[in-house]
């Protein structure tokens, strides 16, 4: 069955594929577990399709600093209800690195957790089956923060009164 | 104190409908008891030994008589017509349903609280100085701070799934009354080279299973970028802290694995990176967050002690539970919550109500939590203290032992939570009766007994001058004592005694460690210098010397 996915707003199916799926031609847009692409990063930038790096809670992202030219998608790993990591991971993709490519999250995603993914970044959501439909609500379940943080294009106040970025 | 704008309502309005959704998706099934723990500890829902504890956020301690009056109500409505007061300026409630508690909930944001990130893996209710504003050892009232980091963690996205908890302390004194040096995060309100005003940032300190003392990882830090070297930290710890395992989680695990050098290292190259686009905090927002705790507005008068004949119940209560006020002719009153034959920390639904009466009369309107579970009216004339005390007394909130052994802090212990291994409410009640002569107690002087029901140290007894630690011992209740330690400025650990000792023979064991005390102590020595003076081994000597007669 192909994967769902909400992706800026919007229900669609997705076209990536991970590693770890089926064969797939070569121009497909290609996932690959952040340790594979370190062990063999030329490799895979010589690749022809669309590439993307999939993160573990513990990779180091800022890593991945040269390569992100030549990656159109990072996706971050939720182990569970508990996991944070892909947090920090987000912003520094964004903030630090300027990332403008697709940031996802996927594993462990549900609606509670898509405000704070979309302020740290993300704007592509694995999401669980159950909670596609509460997903509109669940992104603009605040309607204003205290924190600058990654807020173009979200629909909220940002009240921080402190000035960032 | 802080008031809510428009945004403010706003917000804990849309997490009370939050959380009413999420209750109503556990309660249907869609949501497994693992998924909903995460989402009910963030709003400070435990499922305890008897029913769920929910626990609401004092930010900083302070309270309006409006909110302790709404405490009350929830208390007479929800619970058992009391509530409990924690050791960092929080209330508990021990009895409320989970199908209440999206009410309970939009009750609290009517008078504008909640109980946002009171437990859960995230930046917890930041605490302070009970004192702030109106002691005279104080550089910089520490509440415009706090309010300050309370708005920036509030909901903070990025440190919302932390490894675990965090707790930040801030101060503003040389004394330091909110234990800073055994949090997650420290700030002390410091002057730099020119006289500027900034921050001192430790980092690591903490109780529970790994008891440490903070340190230093900024001596100076200029006020702007307060927000920005606090993210610096989390994003650090975040990244880095364990989290395969529970109890190696916390902050203070990273800051000792990795050393403070290096982990001061990391932190500092964070803030490099983000310094200059990060959350800055410029002087307009200061000055508005400094409007929201003015002076109120003193009456001038002469500066003298309440002239009562006779009534020596009013002078010792007078000597104890009541400080110095910056303000001539005005005194701290504090307000025991620690009667014998009362759980410590515990205030009736009654009690709590004429508190906030009595704030309204006689101090602004305003009430304070202390760290040391007691609450106090910041602002009292001299001229009003007697009458003040009347009224305290006819409650039975007038018990004279603020800062002496009575003054017991102590978790809820086995009777209400399910971490401890021992009961703590009934051996505060034994050494409530056998130290039950107050000349005795007063002759003791400043003497800070803490006990925890178990290894999780929410009753700090590590840092207790006499710290008394709940163990379980073949599914019996037994207590290991510690002596030496100390939670201000001067913090340090206890050091155990020996063996652990069996519930009937705690009140002994600190009878002998005090007669130590009283037979060796220097003059004008406290106890705990006089432990620091002499160490363990004569207290040791004496306690084990004979069995205790059961």
């Amino acid at each position: 069955m192909p994967r769902r996915l909400l992706r800026d707003g919007r229900v669609m199916v997705d076209e990536w594929h991970y590693l770890t799926e089926t064969a797939i031609d070569a121009a497909a847009p290609l996932i690959v577990p952040f340790d594979r692409w370190i062990q063999a990063r030329d490799l895979w930038i010589s690749r022809a399709g669309p590439l993307g790096v999939l993160l573990a809670p513990a990779s180091d992202v800022n890593r991945l600093a040269a390569d992100l030219p030549r990656l159109a998608l990072i996706a971050a790993q939720f182990s569970g209800p508990g996991e944070g990591r892909g947090y920090s991971q987000g912003r520094l993709l964004r903030e630090r690195w300027k990332f403008a490519g697709e940031i996802r999250a996927c594993g462990y995603v549900r609606q509670d957790q898509l405000f704070f993914l979309a302020r740290c970044g993300f704007n592509s959501f694995e999401l669980n089956d159950s909670d596609f439909a509460n997903a509109a609500a669940a992104l603009s379940i605040f309607s204003a923060a205290y924190q600058p943080c990654n807020d173009a294009g979200l629909d909220y106040e940002l009240v921080s009164r402190t000035s960032g970025a | 104190m802080y008031r809510y704008d428009a945004i403010d309502k706003t917000l804990v309005n849309e997490r009370v409908a939050q959380f009413r959704d999420q209750t109503r998706r556990f309660l249907a099934g869609e949501l497994s008891d693992d998924e909903f723990k995460h989402l009910r500890l963030r709003n400070g829902l435990y499922i305890q030994k008897h029913a769920p504890m929910l626990r609401i956020a004092i930010p900083y301690g302070l309270l309006s008589s409006a909110q302790l009056r709404a405490l009350a109500g929830i208390a007479q409505r929800y619970d058992r017509g009391y509530g409990h007061f924690t050791t960092r300026q929080n209330l508990q409630f021990n009895w409320p349903k989970l199908e209440d508690v999206p009410d309970i909930l939009a009750e609290l944001a009517s008078v504008e609280m909640h109980a946002i990130q009171t437990s859960g893996n995230c930046i917890r209710n930041v605490t302070s100085d009970h004192l702030a504003g109106v002691t005279p050892d104080e550089l910089e009232d520490p509440r415009p701070w706090c309010e300050i980091i309370r708005q920036w963690s509030t909901f903070h996205p990025e440190f919302s799934y932390l490894p675990r908890k965090f707790k930040i302390a801030v101060t503003g004194a040389a004394r330091d009354r909110a234990a800073s040096l055994v949090h997650d995060v420290g700030v002390h309100i410091v002057r730099g080279p020119q006289g500027e005003l900034g921050f001192e940032i430790l980092a690591g300190g903490g109780l529970g299973r790994t008891p440490v003392i903070g340190q230093v990882v900024r001596d100076f830090l200029p006020r702007e970028y307060l927000l920005s070297y606090l993210e610096a930290v989390l994003r650090v710890y975040n990244l880095e802290g364990r989290r395969d395992n529970l109890q190696k989680a916390r902050i203070k695990i990273l800051v000792r694995s990795l050393g403070i050098d290096e982990f001061r290292r990391r932190v500092e190259a964070e803030w490099a990176s983000i310094r200059d686009t990060g959350p800055c905090i410029g002087d307009a927002e200061i000055a508005r967050m400094r409007a929201f705790f003015p002076a109120p507005a003193y009456r001038a008068q002469p500066d003298c002690e309440p002239a009562v004949a006779g009534s020596t119940a009013f002078r010792a209560w007078y000597r104890y539970n009541t400080a110095q006020h910056k303000i001539p002719g005005y005194r701290v009153v504090f307000i025991s919550l620690k009667k014998p034959a009362v759980a410590p920390g515990d205030a009736t639904a009654a009690q709590m109500a004429l508190i906030a009466e009595l704030a309204d009369r006689y101090s602004f309107g305003e009430i304070r939590v202390t760290h040391s579970q007691n609450l106090l009216l910041a602002d009292v004339e001299q001229g009003e203290v007697f009458a003040l005390w009347q009224a305290l007394d006819q409650a039975g909130l007038a018990t004279p032992n603020i800062g002496t052994l009575t003054d017991m802090i102590c978790c809820p212990g086995l009777d209400f939570c399910s971490l401890a291994n021992a009961g703590s409410i009934d051996v505060a009640k034994l050494i409530n009766e056998r130290f039950d002569d107050y000349d005795y107690v007063y002759d003791l002087g400043e003497l800070e007994v803490k006990m925890s029901g178990c290894m999780n140290a929410c009753g700090h007894h590590h840092v207790g001058h006499i710290g008394i630690l709940g163990v379980d011992k073949g599914g019996s209740e037994w207590y290991q004592i510690t002596i030496g330690g100390a939670a201000g400025e001067d913090a340090s650990l206890g050091t155990v005694i020996g063996p652990s000792v069996a519930k009937s023979e705690v009140a002994e064991t600190i009878a002998r460690l005090l007669e130590v005390y009283v037979e060796r102590r220097g003059p004008e020595e406290r106890f705990l210098d006089t432990v620091r003076r002499l160490g363990v081994q004569p207290f040791k000597e004496r306690v084990y010397a004979a069995p205790v007669a059961a």
